[in-house]
Order: structure tokens, then C-alpha cells, then sequence
């Protein structure tokens, strides 16, 4: 049997990586890891990532990377991507970075059309501190903060894209995707960062799965992430 | 070459001089004229060389975009900086405590104004220890605390060689007076514009950095590492400036703009004979402590003086507890002082 390689941009002696078994965060970092080895663009990528789950990331890649501040990755992306316009940025965000303590951030880089990628994952908890409240945890949703069931009547599900889609400029590319959709995500985020090559603005969120704070087993992950994908509609948003 | 300029407007011109790139900037009282300076300079600059200027701004969101935006900026190589103020401060210290962390060269330009909260806009010393310990660290930073025109001027332009030679957080600590006074500056390079070489790109190929660790061993090897750098480079970059010091017996202290104000109430106080005599940290971080504990040794009675209550002082005390002499502080917690009232003040103590 042939075991498909590690993408090229992987730095091997960091794996198994930190993630839990189950985690949605190694999907999206491996198609991405695919992207960026067939675009060839290695050697331009900086990789930017959040406090919370993301942060597991820092060492991911053999890739420029850094750890930034809970909710601050997209102000240094956009900080380092004045200073080098010639590196292609990547902003890697959980939803309580972009969508709760960072989400003036998100919106006023959108507004701007700023060339950065953002790739914001949505697994409906804030799961690095065990399982509380996000902006994306849906409709009687169980969680530490929400015991009795989160109530869609006292705190509205944010919707990242839809929002984004009406505020950015033209040309931007705006998707969800999901870790259940892997080969859709990775068009996604190649359809992104040659947005950012174009000089636009671009986001990509993906539903992902976190088993531990879900509670789940295989089966019933499963069937929470096809689920949540009527909830959050997987497509692409912008209209370019 | 002479230039009739406001504060404000001289650190915004250092900066350009120290060959800054970007500034990015949220705009609040009484630092915005900095901002609106660099855009300014930015422009002309534009015009002049067309495409081929790397001069920017950026107009951020608010506080914490802005300070992390000249991390991103830094992080790229790129020098660049921001101005801030009082609340402003405060929501920077986010990330002036990840510049601290990564040992990121951010230059920021404080315009103090009065403490608790929002408050005035005018002129304070409340940020001292705000701006020197503001982080949930050990304060591993370089503030310098101007107080003149001129004094902007040269700080501001070695605010950016030093950031990056040492690789600190690089602050300029003034206030709203001291940014809105007009007057006479002579711009020259006194060669401490930074060169592009100097500035590499911090995040570049085979580099992974984190400010997250899993044991606690980790990051206490890395502050000792920090503490020990920081202490090698304290001799290098500690400032201070004496005035009137030889056969004084009694010792003002005081930063920035009270420093002005005690020389001035010291030439008068010499006139009477009382032998009086300043010390002023120009570095508040690092403190000079081995050039104050030289010269206040003998003295027989040491006076702070400050528009804070007690931040400087306990500065001082911190550092030269060892001095065990004769020591009272004169707070004035967000008001200046005149000349005269220092003059009347010491007299009191000293009768």
C-alpha cells in the first residue's frame, strides 16, 4: 500500500503534531500544506497564527510562522504585508480571534480589501479553554458557560462570510468550507491565496470538528459536522 | 538646519530622519499631531520619489491594531512606530507586552496625559509606570523621558538605532505641553539614523516563533536569558543628565519637563546660597542607578519632584534603597510646576 507523503512544506520533525486526535485544525492544515506545495509559493508564505487551538500551529510548517496575540494575527498580517508586499500573508485565526476579541479586526481588513488570507476555523466552541460559549455555538448548543443550552433569542450565530461578503471590495474572495469537504476547502484556499497574489482581499472559514468539548464519537462527530453545514452553508460568498 | 516647529511635529520629523518606514496610528489627544505629521512628510515624500518610496501609514482601527501592526511591520524588517496616550496606552500594552515576549523592536511616542482613566489631555507624568512596566513581564523596555523641544528631537531619532541594536520596545515619554510647544530646533543628523541594514527581517526562513510554552522551565530560562541582556546593555543605554551638581548637598530629582522647570528654580536657589543641585534620569528605564548612586552619595537630603504621585520616586527607591538618606517626595499628581513654587517648596524643607 503507498502512504501519501506529508505535504513538502511540513516541518517533519514536529509531527505527530499537537492537535487531539479528531481535531478539524490537521485537515485544514494539510490541504493548505497541499496548496502551497503545488502553487510553489513556499518560499514566499509567512504564517501568522492566534492564541487558542491555533497557536498548536506554530511549528507546524517549515515556514516563516509566529505566534501572535489572542485576536491580533490579522492586524500583524496586515502590519507585515505593508512592510513586505511581496510575501503572501496568512493569517491562521480560531472563532473566538476573529469573530469575538479580534472581530474589529476582521472587519476593518475586509473594509479595507487588505492582500492578506485569512483562514478562520469554526468549530462552535471556544475548545483550547475546554469548551465555552463562541460567537459561532448554535442553536441549544451545549457548553460550559451555556449549561442549559445556548439561546439563538439572547445572542445571535454569527455568520463571518455572509457579514464580509457585503463590506468587501470587489475582486475578494469570501468561502466557507468544511473539514468534511476536504477537497472543496482546499479549492477554497487556493482560490484565496491567488486572490491575495491578485492583490485582494480574501477569507476562508472552515467548519471543523473538535470531538473533546463536543462530546462525540466518530460517528456522532460526523453527523454534528453534516449538521452544522445546514446551519453555516458551505459556498462561496464573494461575488468577484 | 533650523526649523521653527511644534513638538509633536519634531518627533514625527525625527522619525522621518531616523528613516522610519511606517507608522501606524489610532489618533488621540495630545499625540495626533505626530500622525498627522508623518502622513504629511509621507506625502511630499510620495510626490518627490514616486513609486519608489517605502513610506507609509496606517490609520488603524484602534490601539491594539496599531501596536500590532508596527510588530507585523517590524517583524518584516521594516522600521516603524506609533504615538499613543493615556487609554491609548493602555490598550497598547497588548502589544508592547508581545514586543517584550519576541524581543520585537517597536518604537512607540507616549504623550502622557493625567492618570485615572480618560482623563486630561494637556500634560501629566502619570504613565511612568505604565509605560516601563505595563506588560505581564519585567518590564524589559527602554523609556526615555525628554524634556525639551530639542531633547524630542534627538531621543525620538535614537529611539529607532536603539530599538534596534538592542532589540527592546523603545519608548519616548513626554506629554501634551511638551507636544504642542512651539519653537527653534535645529534638525541634523547626529548619526544615529538608523541604516537599512541594521533592520533585517526578524521572521524569515527556518524561523518559528511562539510566546506560548508548555513548561514553566521554558520561559524562566528565557527571562533570565532577557534579564541577563538586559543588564549587559544597561550601561550602554542608561542617560542622565546633572546640573549644578558640584558641592551640592541637597538634590533635586525630577524627569522630563519638572526637570526644566527645578533648573530654572535652581539657578535661583544658588543666587541664595543654598547648595542645591539636579539629577534627572533621562532613562527612567533603565534607570541610571550606577551614575545616581555616584553622585547622590553625599548629599544630605534628597527631594523628588513630580506630576505623579510617586512614580518616579519610587523608581528612585527601587533602584538606590541603599542610599538610606534624608528623602521626601513632592507630588503633584497630573499638575506641573513653576520655578518660583519649587524655589519657595525647597526653601521651606531646607530652613
Amino acid at each position: 500500500m503507498k502512504i501519501p507523503r506529508f505535504p513538502k512544506c511540513y516541518k517533519v520533525e514536529t509531527k505527530p503534531h499537537k492537535f487531539c486526535p479528531g481535531c478539524g485544525h490537521p485537515i485544514v492544515l494539510k490541504m493548505l500544506g497541499q496548496v502551497i506545495d503545488e502553487m510553489k509559493i513556499a518560499d514566499k508564505v509567512i504564517f501568522l497564527v492566534d492564541i487558542g487551538c491555533s497557536l498548536l500551529a506554530w511549528d507546524f510548517f517549515d515556514l516563516p510562522t509566529s505566534q501572535t496575540h489572542h485576536g491580533r494575527t490579522v492586524p500583524v498580517a496586515k502590519g507585515f504585508k505593508m512592510a513586505d508586499p511581496k510575501k503572501i500573508v496568512i493569517a491562521y485565526v480560531g472563532d473566538g480571534g476573529g469573530y469575538a476579541i479580534g472581530l474589529q479586526h476582521t472587519i476593518t481588513s475586509a473594509l479595507r480589501g487588505d492582500p492578506i488570507t485569512t483562514i478562520l476555523v469554526n468549530n462552535t466552541v471556544y475548545a483550547m479553554t475546554g469548551g465555552q460559549l463562541a460567537p459561532t455555538t448554535v442553536e441549544g448548543e451545549i457548553t460550559t458557560t451555556t449549561p442549559l443550552g445556548k439561546k439563538e433569542s439572547q445572542l445571535a450565530t454569527i455568520k463571518g462570510p455572509e457579514i464580509l461578503s457585503q463590506v468587501a471590495p470587489q475582486g475578494s474572495f469570501i468561502g466557507r468550507s468544511s473539514t468534511n469537504k476536504p477537497l472543496v476547502l482546499k479549492q477554497y484556499l487556493k482560490q484565496a491565496i491567488e486572490a491575495q497574489m491578485r492583490g485582494n482581499y480574501s477569507f476562508v472559514e472552515v467548519l471543523s470538528a473538535c470531538p473533546l468539548n463536543w462530546k462525540t464519537d466518530a460517528k456522532g462527530t460526523i453527523e454534528r459536522m453534516k449538521k452544522l453545514e445546514e446551519s453555516f452553508k458551505v459556498e462561496i460568498f464573494s461575488k468577484s | 538646519m533650523k526649523k521653527f516647529l511644534m513638538g509633536n511635529e519634531i518627533l514625527a520629523q525625527a522619525a522621518y530622519d531616523a528613516g522610519a518606514k511606517i507608522m501606524f496610528a489610532y489618533p488621540i489627544t495630545p499625540s495626533t499631531e505626530i500622525f498627522e505629521t508623518w502622513i504629511e512628510l509621507a506625502e511630499t515624500r510620495k510626490q518627490r520619489d514616486k513609486e519608489t518610496t517605502k513610506m507609509q501609514y496606517l490609520q488603524a482601527e484602534d490601539e491594539m491594531a496599531a501596536g500590532f501592526g508596527v510588530i507585523g511591520a517590524c517583524l518584516a524588517g521594516v522600521p516603524a512606530f506609533t504615538a499613543t496616550a493615556g487609554p491609548g496606552n493602555v490598550l497598547m500594552q497588548d502589544a508592547f507586552s508581545m514586543a517584550e515576549a519576541l524581543r520585537i523592536p517597536t518604537v512607540a511616542m507616549i504623550m502622557q496625559r493625567g492618570g485615572l482613566s480618560t482623563s486630561t489631555v494637556i500634560y501629566s507624568q502619570e504613565e511612568v509606570t505604565l509605560t516601563c512596566f505595563g506588560g505581564n513581564g519585567e518590564g524589559f523596555r527602554i523609556v526615555y523621558s525628554p524634556s525639551s523641544l530639542k531633547e524630542l528631537y534627538d531621543y525620538a531619532l535614537k529611539a529607532f538605532w536603539v530599538a534596534w541594536q538592542y532589540r527592546f520596545p523603545t519608548f519616548i515619554l513626554a506629554d501634551g505641553y511638551q507636544g504642542k510647544m512651539k519653537g527653534e530646533i535645529e534638525i541634523r543628523d547626529t548619526g544615529y539614523g538608523i541604516r537599512d541594514t541594521k533592520c533585517k527581517p526578524i521572521l524569515r526562513e527556518g524561523v518559528n516563533l511562539r510566546n506560548c510554552y508548555d513548561l514553566e522551565e521554558e520561559i524562566g530560562e528565557i527571562i533570565l536569558t532577557y534579564n541577563d541582556n538586559y543588564a549587559k546593555m544597561r550601561p550602554e543605554v542608561e542617560e542622565y543628565e546633572e546640573y549644578k551638581t558640584d558641592r551640592a548637598e541637597f538634590f533635586l530629582i525630577a524627569h522630563g519637563i519638572v526637570s526644566a522647570a527645578c533648573k530654572q528654580a535652581i539657578d535661583e536657589l544658588r543666587k541664595k546660597n543654598f547648595k542645591v543641585g539636579l539629577f534627572r534620569p533621562i532613562t527612567l528605564r533603565p534607570f541610571p542607578t550606577q551614575a545616581a548612586g555616584k553622585i547622590l552619595r553625599k548629599a544630605k537630603q534628597i527631594i523628588t519632584l513630580e506630576s505623579a504621585s510617586g512614580q518616579l520616586a519610587r523608581l528612585f527607591k527601587d533602584e538606590l534603597y541603599w542610599l538610606n538618606m534624608p528623602f521626601i517626595e513632592i507630588n503633584k499628581p497630573a499638575v506641573g510646576f513653576t520655578p518660583e513654587e519649587i524655589v519657595k517648596t525647597v526653601r521651606e524643607i531646607l530652613k
